[in-house]
């Protein structure tokens, strides 16, 4: 059979570019549409977490005006505490200080630590790297550990599900304060192999914190994966393909893998801001600096202006990936495109 | 299309040949037997069609064919060749070799069958990838070849598209084109047709009479007489497991021999007129003769009026794109139902039907134009008004499973389509329910039963007296019988016309199966894009149609008796 590309009038090959433009066009106009829509939405929730926190900040006892003299138990005179209450402004109403911390957010200026001494923007800035390489590590790991199983448990019939079942509801259910603990007392105390803290640079020292926050994920991501890996398996497609000779792994890896990888992708998202919270208890546990020892580390001396930093820096990086993994979940899946 | 793997055949054994083939489910202590030693043989460039009804074990025959039985299926059988191979005793990497190569296979399902996630010129190149050491760019091209082969259009365009953006029609072209990519000896088509538009099972069944007249052998499975008389060779009848006839095609569709096949023929609504039953009236449960409360209730005045009982003026509706544009759902259709007479509704899908049912049931209000029931305004009421006014017109959906309530039983389902069901006592609720059920010809039994635990034939049953309990004056029927099996729908078109009579029932029946709505209907609306293209008394518009559209409708309605381009026969 030949193929006649000759014999098409003039208007068939001006009308079909035509069409797959206008698909384009329509395409990314439904993607700009969304991303407007998300960044609306996003200044609405910035300006929500911002207010919560600064209110919440006040309900808090204590003085603020302690962590300024060096934390609490320090022998400043009340003459002194209301000299530097009248320095931060902290003797204006509230509603004041509240527009002047606005004012001041909305220009990018998250203000000064007030134990530091060095602007807020400075200190998260050293510390978020360390917190992302974290998060994205664990995120990659979890994802590798999930797929892996997925695909292990759904082929290997009734054993290897049950078994898969069982592994991902553990690890889902376990906590990470514990978990890290466990891996210390193993790998660290009785085995040796790897150090307890992670401070110093290198591999070696953010293997443990990695894991302490991939396993829970992996869990959770895990059961939602196998669960479509399943469907698509079993779905009429996987039996087309079959009949055509397709064997049972290039099965798994050209058509369930990808109908696995969906929601993991929409979830990835959420995800992250979990890692991020998680962080808070890892980086505590493995004496590894971060933006969440230092949110703990503010909180427990009433460093205000940091604990607002952190608050709306982690709000501002959980709406961006929220974004990018719902874009991303629209580039896999094509049929979200068409709506 | 020349293809490396094809070895010309040119003995006169069959393709394949099948003695005594053994199916049963199961562990080894507890096995259910499915298919009970059949026999059968295709040749090259002939085409078999097994015909039975669910459960009779046509599928699962076709599948053993391709050894995707199942993990917990023993097969057993004194011959299994393909072309004189054995194929008892493959191996699976023996079974790969045969999939897709030798033996083509065209799952039912169509509209799920290809992977959403994947263009299809990557599935339909899937078999090339597995079974050849063609280049990727060659096997675009073969693609590319394939496509217009099946009658594809824009190749080019369509080979990057995923199913999602394809119709029907061209996803069941698709799947063709990845089963004959290799010219396999033998092609499976199971229920290739079903699920389809009218005009577009016409243009496979077309396409797969050229690829037999290319020398394919073909074994095609199907509930449906009609569908397959026109191109199989030879029919295979398979009830319970069993083939109960087997023979040339004019031979079992003319001169059945078996009591069964007598009855799959009879339940066939193509060309049988009004009031013919098409299926035997089963002893023991009959439509019994009674007033139902309901019924009592509506020999009010509105019983009394005169005029059509629902009428349709000049409806219009208009639904967005998701890109924003208008489109025309329904454009100026009118229509007058009478009382105690079935109006059909043909169109496929996209013609507008569905909406059309829509504002009858005053569910969706029309952009213009009017529906008025029983004389009186419908369409321009506010749903406050229109509620108590909802008992004169009911329905009956293609899926009745979806429409009811998965934790409630039947006599839930029921007493709660009762008008006050509320304010019966519970002795006469259950007469009423037991009452509707002898009514639809079900067992008073079946009132503890939930949902899922019917069959497609009980379901529908049960909605019907759904529909009959508030005693309506108008059936609203969508689509009613499609997903039945023949002889189920025969039985469910048998009860429909015995209720009709019986109660002075009005139907507005909407189908996309001509056989259906010419058996059943006294007078048809053909719909084509939102318009009524032609309506009139359903005898006249069968024997003489006007439009071009209307005799391209019925030319592709499935008949019984071959064609002349059908089979050799």
């Amino acid at each position: 059979m030949s193929l006649d590309t000759d014999n098409r009038t003039p208007a068939d090959s001006v009308a079909a570019p035509a069409i797959q433009d206008n698909a384009a066009k329509a395409r990314l106009k439904s993607v700009l549409r969304l991303t407007g829509f998300r960044t609306l939405g996003a200044a609405g929730v910035l300006w929500a977490v911002a207010t919560l926190a600064f209110f919440a900040m006040r309900l808090v006892p204590g003085d603020p005006v302690d962590a300024l003299l060096g934390g609490p138990g320090n022998n400043a005179t009340e003459e002194v505490r209301q000299q530097t209450r009248e320095l931060n402004g902290l003797n204006a109403p509230m509603l004041v200080q509240y527009g002047a911390y606005l004012g001041k957010l909305v220009t990018g200026d998250l203000g000064d630590s007030y134990q530091l001494r060095e602007p807020v923007a400075h200190v998260l800035g050293e510390q978020l790297g360390n917190t992302l390489v974290l998060a994205v590590l664990a995120l990659a790991t979890a994802w590798v550990l999930a797929l892996g199983l997925a695909l292990w448990s759904a082929r290997g019939g009734k054993a290897a599900t049950l078994v898969g079942n069982l592994l991902e509801v553990v690890s889902a259910a376990v906590p990470h304060f514990w978990l890290g603990s466990l891996l210390i007392l193993v790998f660290s105390v009785r085995l040796q192999w790897l150090p307890a803290t992670s401070g110093a640079p290198g591999v070696e020292g953010l293997i443990l914190p990695v894991l302490t926050l991939a396993v829970p994920l992996a869990g959770f991501l895990g059961q939602v994966m196998r669960e479509s890996m399943l469907t698509a398996m079993n779905s009429p497609f996987a039996i087309s393909s079959r009949a055509r000779g397709e064997s049972e792994v290039s099965l798994s890896l050209r058509h369930a893998l990808r109908h696995a990888a969906l929601p993991g992708i929409g979830l990835s998202g959420w995800a992250m801001g979990s890692l991020i919270s998680g962080a808070v208890v890892v980086e505590t546990v493995f004496a590894r600096p971060g933006i969440g020892r230092t949110l703990l580390q503010s909180v427990l001396v009433r460093d205000v202006p940091v604990v607002l930093g952190v608050v709306v820096l982690v709000a501002a990086i959980y709406i961006l990936v929220t974004l990018l993994s719902d874009l991303a979940e629209r580039l896999a899946d094509p049929r979200l495109r068409a709506a | 299309m020349s293809q490396p793997t094809t070895t010309p055949f040119t003995d006169n054994e069959p393709v394949i040949k099948v003695r005594d083939l053994r199916i049963a489910f199961g562990s080894k202590t507890r096995s259910t037997p499915t298919v009970h030693g059949i026999d059968f043989e295709i040749h090259a460039g002939e085409c078999l069609a097994i015909v039975g009804e669910s459960g009779s074990g046509k599928s699962v025959t076709a599948r053993t064919l391709i050894g995707l039985t199942g993990a917990n299926a023993v097969i057993q059988a004194q011959t299994l060749q393909l072309r004189g191979k054995d194929l008892r005793r493959n191996s699976d990497r023996a079974w790969r070799k045969v999939r897709g190569a030798d033996i083509g296979y065209v799952l039912q399902d169509a509209l799920v069958s290809l992977d959403p996630l994947r263009p299809i010129g990557r599935e339909i190149a899937d078999s090339l990838r597995i079974h050849t050491k063609l280049s990727a760019a060659a096997r675009t091209n073969t693609v590319l070849g394939l496509l217009e082969a099946v009658g594809i259009p824009e190749p080019e365009q369509r080979i990057n598209q995923r199913s999602g953006e394809l119709s029907g029609g061209l996803r069941q072209r698709a799947l063709i084109a990845a089963a004959i990519a290799l010219d396999p000896a033998l092609l499976i088509a199971d229920e290739p047709t079903t699920a389809l538009d009218a005009t577009v099972q016409q243009q496979i069944l077309d396409l797969l009479a050229e690829r037999k007249a290319a020398g394919t052998s073909l074994l095609l499975i199907s509930h449906d007489l009609a569908v397959v008389g026109q191109l199989a060779d030879r029919i295979a009848v398979m009830r319970q497991g069993e083939i109960v006839e087997t023979g040339p095609t004019a031979q079992v569709l003319g001169n059945p021999q078996h009591e069964y096949t007598q009855r799959l023929l009879r339940a066939v609504p193509t060309d049988k007129p009004r009031g013919t039953r098409l299926a035997p009236a089963r002893a023991g449960i009959s439509v019994r003769q009674h007033a139902l409360i309901g019924a009592d209730r509506a020999a009010d005045a509105t019983r009394e009026h005169a005029g059509p009982v629902l009428v349709a003026e000049s409806l219009r509706k208009t639904y967005r794109n998701p890109d924003g544009s208008p489109r025309v759902a329904v454009h100026d259709v009118s229509f007058a139902l009478n009382r105690g007479q079935t109006l059909g509704i043909v169109g496929e899908s996209g013609s507008g039907k569905s909406t059309v049912a829509r504002m009858a049931l005053g569910l969706t209000a029309p952009e213009s134009g009017e529906v008025k029931l029983l004389g009186n305004p419908w369409s321009t009421l506010l749903e406050k008004q229109r509620r108590p006014q909802r008992r004169h017109i009911t329905s009956i959906y293609q899926d009745p499973l979806g429409s009811f309530d998965p934790q409630w039983d039947v006599a839930r389902i029921l007493a709660d389509a009762l008008p006050d069901s509320r304010a019966l006592p519970a002795a006469e609720r259950r007469d009423e329910v037991i009452r509707l059920l002898e009514t639809v010809g079900l067992d008073a039994s079946m009132e503890s039963r939930l949902p899922l635990r019917l069959s497609g034939g009980q379901r529908q049953r049960i909605a019907i007296a759904r529909a009959l309990a508030p005693g309506p004056e108008v059936i609203i029927c969508d689509e009613p019988v499609s997903a039945l099996d023949v002889s189920i729908q025969a039985q469910v078109l048998d009860l429909l016309d015995e209720l009709q009579s019986e109660f002075k029932l009005s139907y507005l029946f909407i189908s996309h199966d001509l056989g259906v709505v010419q058996h059943i209907s006294d007078e048809i609306v053909v719909m084509e894009a939102g318009r009524v293209v032609e309506a009139g008394r359903t005898a006249e518009v069968f024997a003489n149609p006007a439009e071009d559209y209307t005799k391209k409708l019925l030319s592709a309605a499935p008949r019984l008796y071959p064609t002349p381009t059908g089979g050799k026969a």
